[in-house]
C-alpha cells in the first residue's frame, strides 16, 4: 500500500515538473499584466491582440507558411530519398544512408553556421526567403528519411514485385503499392518536420533576411530588447494556443491508433 | 542454340545466374516446358529453383543464357510486360486494398485493343481500359474459382492463411496468363490445409488448361501434383522426369535420397543382371558391366521381411517404430542397416530374413569425384591407406605447424604432438594417381579391374589384393585389364584430415 503510494507520488511529481510551468503559462495568458507573477484581473486582451496586433499577426503567418512549405518540400525530398536509398544496391547506398544520419546527431549550431557560410558565399551579406526555406529543409529532410526508412524495411519486398508481376510499370507500382504502404511513415515524418520548423531558432536566425521574423526570433528579439512596451505578454497567449493545438493533435493520433488496433 | 519444339512454351537455354557476391545460384541449365503441363522444380533450399522461377518471371536477369517464351527471347523483358503471373510464397497481397481490389489490380492496369466502326464504315482501333462491368465479371469468376464468393469487400488482413492463399491465386489467374508461376505457395499452410490445396491446385490446372510452373522443396507435393518433376541441386538439374520415373528410376544417389525414403547400398555389378551388395548376390533387372562399382537403391516398402532362413539375407531387427500405417524397422545385416516398412511388426532383437525382388533393385553408376580412404599415420610420418604406404605432408593436419628433427609435430601454439597411429581420412583426386609398371615405385599395388573410355580419357580402377581397396584414376594412357601395376601419388596430392582431435 505504502509502496503504491510512493510510486504514484513519484510519477505525480515527475508530471508536475513537466506540466506545472505550462499550466502557469496558460493561467497567466488570461491576464494582461506585463510582468509574470502579477495577476491584474481576468482578461482576454492578450488573445485579442494576437489577432489584431499589426506586429504579431504577420510573424505568426510567416512561421506557419514557412513551416508548411518547408515540411511539404522536405517530406517529398525525404521520401524520395528514402525510397532511392532502400532500393539502391551495393556500398554507395550504405554510405549515403550513413551520411544522412550524421546531420541528425550533428549540433544544430554547426548546421546553422555552415549554412550561413554557404549563403554568404552565394548571396553575399543579403539573405532571402529562399535561404531560410533551404535552411529549414536541411533541418527537416533527414528526419523524414529516418521515419520513412523503417516502413520501407518492414514492407514485404515481394509487394513491389507482385505489382510489377500484375502488369504495373515501376512508377505505377511505386504510387499504387509502395506509397500507400509507407504512408504512415511519410505522415509522421511530415509532422516531425512541422514541429521542428515551427520552433526552430538557431537555423532561422542564421539564414533569415533582416526584415523576416518567425515566432522564435521575435520572442528572442523582444526579450533582448526588454522594456514594458515589448510584445512579450502576447506570446503567453500564442504559446497557449500552440500547446492546445499540440494536445489536440496527440489525442487525435491516439484515438486513430486505437481504432486501427481494434480493426 | 537449342532447337525450339512446336509445343514448348518455355525454353531455358544455358541459363546461368551468378549473384554479385559470386554465388552461382543457377549453373547453365537447359530445360523445356511443354504448353499446358504442370512442371515442378524440386530441390533443397539454395538449389536454384526459386532463382530459376524469378528469371522466368523477370525479377532477376540472367548472367548469361536465355529464357525463351514461345521461341522468343524474353530474358531482358521487364516483369510487367511478360504474360506470366506469380503466386508468391508469402502471398504478397496488398494490405491497403480489400479482396476485390486485390484481385482487380491487374485488370485495372490492363489495356486492350478494341475495334470500332465509324459512320463511313471505316474500322479503327483504340487502346482502351477494361470497363467496370468487365472487371467485375472477371473478378467474380476468379473468386468463384477459388471458392471465395462473398468475400469481395473483406480486408485481406482479416483472412486466414488459406483464404489469403486463395486470394493470391485468384489475383494471378484473373489476368489469364499463359503461365502461372507458383513459388512454394503452400509453404505457410498447415499439413491438412496443404493436402487439400494440393488437390485443388491440380483440379484448377485441369480446368484452366494453362501451364503451371511450381517450386517446392516438398518431394511429396511434387510427386502428387506434377506432370513433370525437375530435381535440382547446387544450381544444376539432377533429373527430369515424370513422378514415377523420378521415384522408381532415380539417376543418382542424391535424387534417390531426396525423393522418398530409400536404402542406398554400395555394391558391385557382377554382369548378367546380377549384383552383389550387403554380402549377398541378388538378381536385378539392370545389366551393368562386370565389376563396376554401383550404388544400389531399394525402397523400404520393397523389402519383404520373412522368418530367419527363408529369405536371401539374414539379420537382426535393431529398431522398430510405429508410423501410423506401417512399422518402420531396421534390420542389421553384417555391418549394414536395411530400413524396412511393413504392416506386420517384428520385435527388436528378433532374427529375420529379407527378400528383395529383382525389379525393386535399382542400380546406378557410382560417380567418382575423388578417392576416399581411411588410414593412419606411421612412425616415419608416412600414411598407410588402401593397402599401401605413401609419403605425405603431415604438417597439413595442423595449420602453420612444422616438424622438428625427431619427427614430432610442433603446432603454431608450440605444442608437441606425436602423430604415430593417428587415424586420418585420406582423399586423393582422380587425376592425381599415376600408374606404373614398376611395382617397387608406387606406394600400393594391385590389378587393373576396369578400364572405361570416357571420351577424352580412360578411367582405370586398380584393385589391391589384400582388402580389395580401389584406386580410381583418370589417365590419358591406356593399360590392359588384369595388369598388375603400382600406383604413385605425390605427397602434395594426398589430402589428409584428422578423424578426431588428437589427445595431447
Amino acid at each position: 500500500m505504502i509502496k503504491k503510494f510512493f510510486s504514484r507520488g513519484y510519477i505525480f511529481l515527475v508530471l508536475a515538473f513537466i506540466y506545472a510551468p505550462i499550466f502557469l503559462l496558460v493561467i497567466y495568458s488570461f491576464t494582461d499584466s506585463t510582468v509574470v507573477g502579477v495577476w491584474s484581473g481576468f482578461s482576454l486582451d492578450l488573445y485579442k491582440r494576437l489577432l489584431t496586433d499589426g506586429e504579431i499577426t504577420p510573424v505568426i503567418i510567416n512561421t506557419l507558411v514557412l513551416a508548411l512549405l518547408a515540411s511539404v518540400l522536405s517530406t517529398i525530398l525525404g521520401t524520395l530519398g528514402a525510397i532511392g536509398l532502400h532500393y539502391s544496391r551495393g556500398g554507395f547506398g550504405k554510405v549515403v544512408k550513413g551520411a544522412s544520419r550524421v546531420s541528425i546527431i550533428n549540433a544544430e549550431i554547426v548546421t546553422a553556421i555552415s549554412l550561413a557560410l554557404i549563403f554568404s558565399l552565394i548571396l553575399g551579406t543579403s539573405r532571402s526567403y529562399f535561404s531560410v526555406l533551404i535552411g529549414h529543409m536541411v533541418l527537416c529532410t533527414p528526419f523524414v528519411v529516418l521515419s520513412v526508412t523503417p516502413k520501407l524495411e518492414q514492407m514485404d519486398s515481394s509487394l513491389y514485385e507482385a505489382a510489377l508481376d500484375l502488369g504495373a510499370t515501376p512508377r505505377k507500382a511505386l504510387f499504387k503499392v509502395v506509397l500507400p504502404e509507407i504512408l504512415p511513415g511519410i505522415f509522421s515524418g511530415f509532422l516531425l518536420s512541422i514541429t521542428l520548423s515551427l520552433d526552430d531558432y538557431v537555423v532561422t536566425a542564421f539564414t533569415k533576411p533582416a526584415t523576416f521574423e518567425t515566432i522564435s526570433t521575435k520572442v528572442y528579439n523582444s526579450l533582448a530588447k526588454g522594456g514594458a512596451n515589448s510584445s512579450l505578454p502576447v506570446f503567453r497567449a500564442l504559446t497557449t494556443v500552440i500547446f492546445v493545438v499540440a494536445i489536440i493533435v496527440v489525442i487525435i493520433m491516439n484515438i486513430k491508433r486505437k481504432k486501427k488496433k481494434e480493426k | 542454340m537449342a532447337e525450339v519444339k512446336r509445343d514448348d512454351i518455355i525454353n531455358l537455354v544455358d541459363l546461368r545466374k551468378e549473384f554479385d557476391d559470386g554465388f552461382v545460384a543457377v549453373d547453365n541449365i537447359n530445360l523445356y516446358v511443354r504448353r499446358g503441363e504442370f512442371i515442378t522444380f524440386l530441390g533443397p533450399s539454395g538449389c536454384g529453383k526459386t532463382t530459376t522461377l524469378r528469371m522466368i518471371a523477370g525479377f532477376e536477369r540472367p548472367s548469361s543464357g536465355k529464357v525463351l517464351l514461345n521461341g522468343e527471347d524474353i530474358s531482358m523483358l521487364p516483369p510487367h510486360k511478360r504474360p506470366v503471373n506469380t503466386v508468391f510464397q508469402r502471398y504478397a497481397l496488398f494490405p491497403h486494398l480489400n479482396v476485390k481490389e486485390n484481385v482487380a489490380f491487374g485488370l485495372k492496369l490492363r489495356k486492350v485493343e478494341v475495334t470500332y466502326e465509324d459512320e463511313n464504315g471505316d474500322r479503327f482501333k483504340r487502346i482502351e481500359k477494361l470497363t467496370r462491368e468487365e472487371i467485375d465479371a472477371k473478378v467474380e469468376k476468379a473468386l468463384k474459382m477459388v471458392d471465395l464468393e462473398g468475400f469481395e469487400s473483406r480486408s485481406v488482413s482479416t483472412l486466414s492463411g488459406g483464404q489469403q492463399q486463395r486470394v493470391a491465386i485468384a489475383r494471378a489467374i484473373v489476368n489469364e496468363p499463359e503461365i502461372l508461376l507458383l513459388d512454394e505457395p503452400l509453404g505457410a499452410l498447415d499439413l491438412k490445409m496443404r493436402k487439400d490445396m494440393q488437390l485443388e491446385l491440380k483440379e484448377m490446372h485441369k480446368k484452366l488448361g494453362i501451364t503451371f510452373i511450381y517450386v517446392t522443396h516438398d518431394q511429396e507435393e511434387a510427386l502428387t501434383m506434377s506432370d513433370t518433376v525437375v530435381v535440382m541441386k547446387d544450381g544444376v538439374i539432377q533429373q527430369i522426369g515424370t513422378p514415377t520415373d523420378i521415384y522408381n528410376e532415380p539417376k543418382n544417389t542424391f535424387v534417390a535420397d531426396f525423393i522418398g525414403e530409400s536404402n542406398i547400398f554400395s555394391g558391385t555389378a557382377l554382369g548378367g543382371k546380377k549384383v552383389r551388395f550387403i554380402g549377398n548376390i541378388f538378381d536385378c533387372v539392370d545389366d551393368f558391366d562386370k565389376n563396376e562399382k554401383v550404388d544400389v537403391v531399394v525402397r523400404p516398402e520393397d523389402v519383404y521381411l520373412v522368418d530367419e532362413g527363408l529369405g536371401q539375407v539374414n539379420g537382426k531387427i535393431i529398431s522398430s517404430i510405429f508410423k501410423g500405417i506401417h512399422y518402420e524397422m531396421v534390420l542389421k545385416v553384417g555391418k549394414t542397416e536395411v530400413v524396412i516398412q511393413d504392416t506386420k511388426e517384428r520385435k527388436v532383437g528378433e532374427k529375420a530374413s529379407i527378400i528383395i525382388r529383382p525389379e525393386d533393385i535399382h542400380l546406378m553408376h557410382k560417380e567418382f569425384s575423388s578417392n576416399k580412404y581411411e588410414g593412419y599415420i606411421t612412425k616415419k610420418n608416412t600414411v598407410c591407406f588402401g593397402d599401401g604406404e605413401f609419403d605425405c605432408d603431415v604438417t597439413t593436419l595442423y595449420p602453420n605447424s612444422i616438424l622438428d628433427e625427431e619427427g614430432y609435430l610442433i603446432t603454431e601454439n608450440g605444442e608437441k604432438i606425436d602423430l604415430t597411429d593417428v587415424d586420418v581420412e585420406v582423399e586423393v583426386g582422380l587425376k592425381d594417381i599415376e600408374i606404373s609398371d614398376n611395382l617397387e615405385e608406387g606406394g600400393a599395388s594391385g590389378q587393373i579391374v576396369s578400364i572405361i573410355y570416357k571420351g577424352d580419357h580412360y578411367q582405370i580402377i586398380v584393385r589391391t589384393e589384400e582388402n580389395e581397396e580401389d584406386f580410381v584414376c583418370d589417365t590419358e594412357y591406356t593399360w590392359n585389364e588384369n595388369d598388375i601395376v603400382s600406383v604413385i601419388i605425390k605427397p602434395e596430392d594426398i589430402k589428409l584430415k584428422l578423424k578426431e582431435e588428437v589427445k595431447r
